[in-house]
């Protein structure tokens, strides 16, 4: 390895006589139309923490695949050690030195943790056979590196999401990495893992690796970096150094505008309960699950990914069962698993993954707008198609969906109009419960202030909304009260002026600290 | 806005609507008729098509209903064996004494019956109707074996005999093609029309969306088996008739020929596209193809290998056609396009 001098080499953050140890320099990326990055630039230095940050769909990813040999860009060059290189795969780029820590790692959990650190590199002794003694002691001495106490020995299988992490990072030790990319590690972790976590980070950012962090949480950027790079929509927006820099500043950054205008919510009266869960349990999955949501309030469920959010909600509406407790909607019983009688209760369930659960992707905009309608559009016994399309232009047009015909497939469409594609489907159902999961995942912000709007007037107009979200400032922009779920329990319900980015995370987390 | 590019896009929409598969069948039907009328003499005349569309008619008729289990992205391939268990029974009853007009409908409730062991074996276990339908194929086969044993039961009423065989007054239409053309009608405007057509689609199409909107998935694919067991009974029973014959092994391999006609009239296995007129158009296809094979003294065994032989085709081309389709369409997004706002 030719840089391994410079990267041993005392260097402090930013001072830039050394050349960055991993850059972009102009880089741009389309897929298809869609322009994921455009002329973005970025350094990584030795022994400095480097955020990545914006919104969903800002070209993080790409970004970070990029880097590590999956994509590469359509113009615009990567440089180590100031040199130009071309990673036609993701194994140059590791023989380079990158590493790439992804937020659930895979492992081979019949295997221990030092087979899943050497696999494919065992060391070996006569006869090929795999060298286990040497192999333990090279993970132990890994572990002891990383100040991390694991056993060398124990299966994969079992281990959390936090030490499976820290094993992917002694893997990447093991292959002497000078970069590391950590995209959203700690969005699964509690607190004091995501201590731990840092503790690591830091000792190897003292030894010079370079680092790449990218998370939604602000206040982690803010303790474990020196420098940030905003993405917003693929294009380069600013990159800075941490110290001097505020959290609204940084937001601004990523947004583009102030969070008002992107969170637009209106105040509404609340009427009586619509929505009202008692004691709901899910063997396994839920338990003891009682909240009410009122009309014209919008009630958003916060919590760490798996913490039974989106469960809760596939069981009110009926797609799955529930093993005790009830639902009430307007002061009637739901029967349970009957999504049928949910929606004629007036129960709408805008679902997580639009592709699967909210849109038949092969089907036009007009049939999977009137799948919901299907009685409704009865003219006798057939399809009125004259009633079909009427109800899909109606609604396109107040969601102001963009396309050319009715009668195209949704999977033409972009993201964010797919979306408003199966809010048409659910609001022309007429509902008084709105149920949303994820309303604005991997949509563009303008659609994604469009929805708010959305929602907003939905709510002031007398509709009782449960909004499921994982991005804290939309929950923060968007609810009147907040719940927040913690491996299958509620544990918080926090009124919109109490709500913060700590109050919330710190609810999800759970108090282990 | 959306107004102007509507008119720029249909000028494209002929070329595309014309090349469908069901209207591609169509046109090949057409070319086997102007072909078969030239080829051979004796089949372009009313005798002879009204003998090839009564002998397609229990074909077409278990078409139907899987037409609609094969657009739900199910198939049933145990119709055949429904069949012959039907035929053993109607044959059994009727030897031992039993009155025509009681055996019919007791013989289209063990087709119920039967069906309804499929669709509770797919919807409540989950399991592939493939696998299922291939156990039932045999326990079904072997239960007309048990029933009928090796005998044959002919000497059947002639009046019924004759519904079976004779064709409409004043028409060269067999009464079951006629039966045919009416539930054809139903079948079609229940696939293309209705609200339970719109269902199937999407449940062929999505499975999990279809359940998140509010459709009874399972309910629907109970009705399904259901349907398609009183279809191949009742099949059972018109070729009982037609044949004048009852045995255990009557209709073995039909479900072969059924599957090859719907598939070839453009239904996708792996559901939620199709039409029935294409699978019309398929039936009818197949039938003249085997009369024309029969005409022209042509084996029962290669008339097996032109059927297999359209499946097989049937299966291969759509998907060589969207290979196709995609490679011719892959250059063109990467140009640059409009910016982004």
């Amino acid at each position: 390895m030719t840089g391994a001098a410079e990267a041993t080499a005392p260097h402090g953050p930013g001072t830039g006589d050394a050349p960055p140890v991993l850059a972009l320099a102009g880089v741009s990326k389309s897929f298809g139309a869609v322009r994921a990055l455009r002329d973005v630039s970025l350094e990584l230095h030795a022994g400095e923490a480097h955020a990545l940050a914006g919104e969903n769909g800002a070209g993080k990813s790409t970004l970070v695949k990029t880097l590590s040999g999956v994509h590469r860009p359509d113009s615009g060059q990567v440089l180590m050690d100031g040199r130009p290189v071309e990673f036609h795969k993701p194994a140059d780029a590791q023989r380079h030195g990158v590493a790439v820590i992804y937020q659930e790692p895979t492992m081979f959990p019949d295997l221990s943790v030092a087979e899943n650190i050497f696999i494919g590199r065992q060391p070996r002794a006569s006869l090929g056979r795999i060298d286990r003694g040497a192999m333990r002691a090279r993970a132990a001495e890994l572990f002891a590196r990383l100040g991390v106490a694991l056993d060398p020995e124990q299966p994969a299988r079992g281990l959390s999401i936090a030490d499976q992490q820290l094993v992917e990072i002694a893997k990447a030790l093991s292959r002497d990495a000078r970069v590391l990319i950590m995209d959203e590690p700690t969005a699964a972790l509690s607190v004091n893992e995501v201590a731990r976590l840092f503790t690591v980070v830091k000792a190897l950012r003292e030894q010079g690796c370079a680092v790449l962090f990218i998370s939604h949480r602000l206040d982690e950027i803010f303790e474990l970096c020196q420098r940030v790079t905003t993405l917003r929509d693929g294009a380069w927006i600013a990159g800075e150094a941490v110290a001097g820099l505020t959290h609204e500043a940084l937001i601004r950054r990523m947004v583009g505008r102030d969070l008002d205008t992107l969170y637009p919510k209106l105040d509404a009266a609340t009427g009586e309960v619509a929505l009202k869960v008692h004691r709901l349990t899910r063997e396994g999955v839920f338990t003891d699950v009682s909240f009410e949501v009122r009309r014209g309030e919008i009630v958003a469920l916060a919590g760490l990914v798996g913490a039974g959010r989106s469960e809760v909600a596939r069981a009110v509406f009926g797609v799955d069962r529930w093993d005790a407790g009830w639902v009430e909607v307007n002061g009637r019983r739901l029967p349970p698993a009957s999504p049928t009688a949910a929606m004629s209760a007036g129960v709408a369930l805008v679902p997580e993954d639009r592709r699967q659960q909210g849109l038949v992707m092969d089907q036009s905009i007009e049939r999977n707008i009137g799948l919901t309608g299907l009685k409704r559009l009865r003219r006798g016994p057939v399809i009125s198609r004259a009633a079909e399309r009427d109800r899909a232009r109606d609604w396109a047009i107040r969601l102001q969906l963009k396309f050319n015909r009715l009668s195209d497939a949704v999977n033409v469409l972009s993201g964010g109009n797919q979306q408003k594609v199966v809010l048409a489907k659910w609001l022309s159902t007429r509902p008084q419960v709105l149920i949303i999961d994820e309303p604005t995942r991997g949509i563009d912000v303008g659609t994604k202030a469009e929805v708010h709007r959305v929602l907003s007037e939905l709510a002031s107009d007398g509709m009782a909304v449960l909004m499921i979200s994982s991005e804290l400032p939309e929950v923060l922009g968007m609810a009147d009260r907040v719940l927040v779920m913690q491996e299958g329990r509620l544990v918080a319900e926090i009124p919109r002026a109490e709500a913060t980015e700590e109050s919330v995370m710190t609810a999800a987390a759970g108090r282990t600290s | 806005m959306a107004a102007d590019v509507t008119a720029a896009n249909s000028a494209r929409a002929p070329l595309s609507r014309f090349l469908r598969w069901d209207i591609l069948v169509g046109v090949l039907l057409v070319l086997v008729f102007a072909g078969g009328a030239i080829g051979s003499p004796e089949f372009a005349n009313a005798g002879n098509l009204s003998f090839a569309l009564g002998d397609l008619g229990e074909i077409a008729l278990i078409a139907l209903a899987m037409t609609l289990l094969v657009v739900a992205a199910e198939v049933d391939l145990s119709v055949a064996s429904v069949l012959g268990l039907s035929s053993a029974l109607v044959g059994h009853l009727w030897d031992a004494g039993w009155a025509i007009e009681t055996i019919i409908p007791l013989v289209v409730v063990v087709g119920a019956v039967c069906g309804l062991v499929n669709g509770l074996l797919v919807t409540r276990l989950g399991l592939p109707s493939l696998a299922v339908t291939i156990g039932t194929l045999a326990l079904y086969r072997g239960l007309a074996q048990v029933v009928l044993g090796d005998r044959a039961i002919a000497e059947f009423p002639q009046s019924y005999v004759n519904l079976a065989v004779n064709n409409v007054p004043g028409t060269p239409i067999p009464y079951p093609v006629a039966l045919f053309a009416v539930l054809a009608v139903i079948t079609a405007v229940t696939l293309h029309a209705t609200g339970f057509g719109r269902a199937l689609f999407a449940i062929g199409a999505q499975v999990e969306a279809a359940h998140f909107a509010g459709i009874r998935v399972k309910r629907i694919k109970l009705i399904l088996f259901v349907v398609s067991g009183i279809v191949a009974a009742f099949a059972g029973v018109v070729y009982t008739l037609r044949y004048g014959s009852a045995r255990a092994d009557n209709g073995s391999g039909l479900e072969l020929a059924v599957i090859a006609a719907v598939l070839l009239g453009g239904v996708d296995f792996d559901g939620g596209k199709g039409t029935l007129g294409g699978v019309i158009a398929g039936v009818l296809l197949i039938g003249l193809l085997r009369n024309l094979l029969m005409l022209n003294d042509v084996s029962t065994e290669i008339q097996s290998v032109v059927t297999g032989l359209l499946l097989v085709i049937s299966v291969i081309t759509p998907r060589l056609v969207a290979v196709a389709r995609q490679r011719r369409r892959a250059p063109s997004p990467v140009m640059p396009t409009t910016p982004t706002p």
